[in-house]
């Protein structure tokens, strides 16, 4: 018997992206930030654009410290989670169409979280990605990287780790 | 801290754009030591389904304070940015409630002043979370 044809690329695509929206669209804070996902693939990129209630000192200007921890925090969570909702979707395990109908998975929940302020945050806009160093049942360790202009210049790096959400498997 | 350093920090803190969007509320300044608080908010959510105020607003709180007690040092000359900041998260703060931080300026160098503090909610016995720093020493 000839192997099921696989499914047609939009049709993937869009069931990834639902997925993917209804997870970040779901946290309040998210939307406060302004932060968004890009994704290709399973990578995840996240925009932070600017806006003026960002900056910290008005002076410089410079992005605030807190914007820009909240922002890798978010990026860590959102980035963990869906790693975990990646492969469930993928082996059909879970449905787009659950996520999209507002039942989200618990969220990792932070132990720990040690920022690394490397150059003021310009008044641009900010990217990250988050890298799952280690994600076991219970514990998952996170570092994240922000840029601006420049991917080799990053302006700020973080590690966190997490607890991650009981599972009933 | 003089009268006159303190008011000028005071004032530098009221205009710190990130700040006020969060709410955030300067009280005591010391020498070295500062209170901030911020309401709670529907908008700052991190969990939907607790109704659990983000990690990240908690950060913000905490960096605010720990720069407002490095800046408010009497060795300050007034002006600080954060070189690393670490927090521990003890547990949820309650939703509804305000969130009040408390940060320490407990050592500081021509160059580096070491802060640390902790955030609490209704509940005085029990903090949310810790957190420690360092941060730059520099002019305004």
């Amino acid at each position: 018997m000839a192997p099921p044809r696989p499914e047609p690329v939009q049709v993937v695509k869009q069931r990834r992206d639902a997925a993917l929206n209804a997870l970040v669209h779901g946290v309040p804070y998210i939307r406060f930030l302004g932060v968004q996902f890009d994704r290709r693939g399973d990578e995840l990129t996240a925009i932070m654009p600017f806006a003026e209630k960002l900056i910290g000192n008005p002076l410089l200007p410079a992005l605030h410290g807190g914007a820009t921890a909240a922002f890798l925090e978010v990026t860590a969570i959102i980035g963990l989670s869906w790693s975990t909702l990646w492969e469930e979707i993928e082996k059909g395990a879970l449905d787009a169409e659950t996520l999209v109908g507002g039942n989200l998975p618990r969220l990792p929940k932070t132990i720990d979280f040690t920022v690394d302020y490397l150059r003021s945050g310009l008044p641009r806009d900010a990217y990250a990605r988050a890298q799952i160093n280690r994600s076991g049942r219970r514990y998952a360790s996170v570092h994240v990287e922000a840029w601006q202009d420049n991917r080799g210049r990053p302006f700020a790096q973080a590690t966190g780790h997490f607890l991650m959400p009981r599972r009933d498997d | 801290m003089s009268a006159d350093k303190n008011k000028i920090t005071k004032q530098f803190m009221q205009t710190l754009p990130h700040a006020q969007a969060l709410g955030m509320r300067l009280g005591h300044l010391g020498e070295g030591t500062a209170e901030i608080e911020m309401e709670y908010d529907e908008r700052f959510v991190g969990d939907p389904e607790t109704g659990v105020i983000h990690g990240g607003a908690v950060s913000a709180l905490m960096d605010t304070c720990c720069g407002a007690a490095a800046m408010s040092h009497p060795s300050s000359p007034g002006g600080t940015a954060t070189i690393d900041l670490r927090i521990d998260y003890m547990r949820p703060a309650t939703p509804g409630q305000k969130i009040r931080a408390h940060a320490e300026c407990y050592h500081i160098t021509r160059s580096v002043a070491f802060v640390r503090a902790r955030a609490m909610d209704d509940d005085d016995a029990r903090p949310v979370a810790t957190a420690t720093g360092t941060f730059t020493v520099e002019d305004k």
